[in-house]
């Protein structure tokens, strides 16, 4: 099933044309209303009348997180803020974080989007959403929502967490659908099982996962412990939320990239050069009709690779495969993004603390586990001796690492020599997750 | 009349005990006494030890993060009630224990109490008013 027929199904040539009048507009129109963009482009020598071809794309430069945390918190909108309808951000310590923007129309544009992403799941408006992406600032909760509403399902805001609620209503409003992340629904089944309830007798028949990397043998286990079939969806805030990709029922290999609102490339991380279809690389993505918080060639640091052959299901947008990894640090803690820098901001705030810390992240049964070794400093260790000293500090950084990044740690004191001393910060991480 | 004692944070994990009583042993150090308070990541362990900057030397140049922190040591008569006696005084005053440990001198006589005070100088001034023993660092690092 197709929600748009006329713009998922657009013969190539006619999509091309599309996006390159749309490529054309945004351009323009970020030239003219953000400072940034016009400092940059003249900085690249471009001007928006180069852009006379698709292929004219790599001549503009790339925008990175790190521009989004420069223009903190609305530097880069391209509408003044009476247009702005709704904000979200993502999490960070303050003035780190990212910031998003969406006009109506940008809502719009999302809702239906994300009620592509449904259809392309099986779903109509008969269905009903179990809803457990977290809602707030986070897009994942209320971009899932809306699109529910546009299909005219019935979605249930459950939100993340209160996992024995979430059972509950599973079995009595018997949902046909759920959204989580792939590790909270095997978590869900699992505590279901614990508590007798059979998790493969409910109604629910599609579950749509995205916000953390899985894997097909993680699909394989999911769909077989919920007796369901379990669909990729791709998004980022900062290009909108979840929906920019999303794999539909027929052909269930790699994602359609909504190609009539995204230009999608694959790049080199080292050299910026941008990669043949098919070949793996970062994603980079460029918001074609967003109004409110246009991006230009944005660096997402997912590593994936782009698929170009025709799908089964007549969609003729080209498809995303799986993200396989990450060209920078960042990690995604039970579909959590977080960055070993900020872990270090918060450490660095807390008196008698040395930032000489080592994160291990595993996965325990089917949650993910961080664990922050923190070294003992000479400063907290000299003033006292006590046990009780010392866990304070303790619970005083898990409750940081919550309050300003909302991810539960446990925290870990360690001798000095426990840590290595590293020259870059790639090391300080260990990754034991076999996903 | 207070006593220096060695701190030494450990981490929970098989051998890390075993290390600093290595370095003690090739530092040639004896230890007097010792306690060890655990939790379920790590320990603090405590010592008094007949050279007090060798001993923090040693475990420093290893690794290891050492305090050195003070703390009283009383002797009272090895029988029911010794402790009880110290306590006693103590609480007219407010004054509250940290931590406390204890061996027994070699005589046998006599046990010695290493106690951790909120306030050290209070609770010596207090214990000799009231004519218990409280024993110098030097005498008890060469016990």
């Amino acid at each position: 099933m197709i929600y748009n027929e006329e713009f998922e199904t657009l013969p190539r040539e006619a999509l091309e044309a599309l996006q390159r009048k749309r490529l054309q507009q945004v351009v323009q129109r970020v030239y003219h209303t953000v400072g940034f963009y016009r400092r940059t482009f003249d900085a690249a020598g471009v001007t928006p009348d180069d852009i006379r071809t698709l292929a004219d794309l790599p001549r503009l430069p790339f925008t990175t997180k790190q521009d989004l945390r420069d223009n903190y918190p609305f530097g880069l909108f391209a509408v003044p803020l009476s247009s702005v309808v709704r904000l979200h951000a993502s999490s960070g310590t303050t003035g780190r974080s990212t910031v998003v923007g969406y006009t109506h129309r940008d809502i719009e544009t999302w809702s239906e989007l994300m009620a592509r992403c449904f259809v392309a799941a099986g779903l109509t408006k008969n269905d009903i959403i179990h809803n457990a992406y977290g809602y707030g600032l986070f897009t994942g909760g209320l971009g899932a929502h809306y699109g529910a509403e546009k299909l005219g399902a019935s979605v249930i805001p459950m939100s993340g967490g209160n996992t024995k609620r979430q059972l509950m209503i599973l079995q009595d409003f018997g949902p046909t659908a759920i959204c989580c992340t792939p590790s909270y629904a095997l978590n869900l089944a699992e505590q279901g099982r614990a508590m007798g309830v059979d998790m493969r007798s409910l109604k629910l028949r599609v579950g749509i996962f995205g916000a953390e990397p899985w894997s097909d043998k993680m699909r394989d286990e999911i769909e077989n412990v919920l007796d369901i079939t379990a669909l990729n969806i791709y998004g980022l805030s900062e290009i909108m939320g979840p929906g920019v990709a999303m794999e539909c029922l027929e052909g269930r290999e790699g994602m359609h990239v909504f190609e009539d609102h995204f230009l999608v490339e694959t790049i080199d991380p080292e050299t910026g050069a941008v990669l043949p279809p098919g070949e793996r690389g970062e994603l980079v993505f460029t918001t074609l009709t967003k109004e409110a918080f246009p991006l230009i060639r944005y660096r997402t640091r997912d590593i994936s690779r782009i698929i170009t052959a025709p799908c089964r299901c007549g969609r003729t947008h080209h498809r995303m495969d799986r993200v396989t990894g990450r060209s920078d640090d960042m990690l995604i803690i039970r579909g959590v993004n977080v960055f070993p820098s900020q872990i270090e901001a918060v450490l660095v705030g807390i008196q008698g603390v040395e930032p000489h810390y080592q994160l291990i992240v595993d996965r325990e049964g089917t949650l993910d586990t961080l664990e922050v070794q923190v070294e003992v400093s000479e400063a907290l260790f000299s003033n006292a001796d006590e046990v009780r000293v010392l866990q304070k500090v303790e619970r005083r950084i898990a409750k940081d690492l919550k309050d300003f990044l909302g991810i539960t740690a446990k925290i870990k004191l360690v001798e000095p020599k426990s840590l290595q001393r590293f020259e870059g910060k790639a090391s300080r991480v260990m990754d034991k997750r076999q996903i | 009349m207070k006593v220096e004692q060695v701190s030494v944070f450990l981490e929970n994990k098989p051998g890390s005990l075993e290390e600093v009583t290595r370095i003690l042993k090739e530092a040639q150090v004896n230890i007097r006494t010792l306690s060890l308070a655990d939790t379920t990541d790590f320990g603090i362990l405590r010592l008094i030890v007949n050279d007090v900057d060798k001993t923090s030397r040693a475990l420093r140049e290893k690794g290891f993060r050492v305090s050195r922190t003070t703390v009283v040591a009383v002797e009272v008569p090895d029988r029911p009630g010794g402790l009880h006696g110290i306590l006693e005084v103590l609480k007219k005053d407010n004054i509250m224990v940290e931590y406390l440990y204890a061996f027994v001198e070699k005589s046998g006589e006599n046990a010695v109490i290493i106690f951790r005070f909120n306030d050290s100088d209070a609770a010596i001034e207090i214990l000799r008013r009231n004519n218990f023993n409280v024993i110098a660092g030097d005498k008890l690092y060469s016990f």
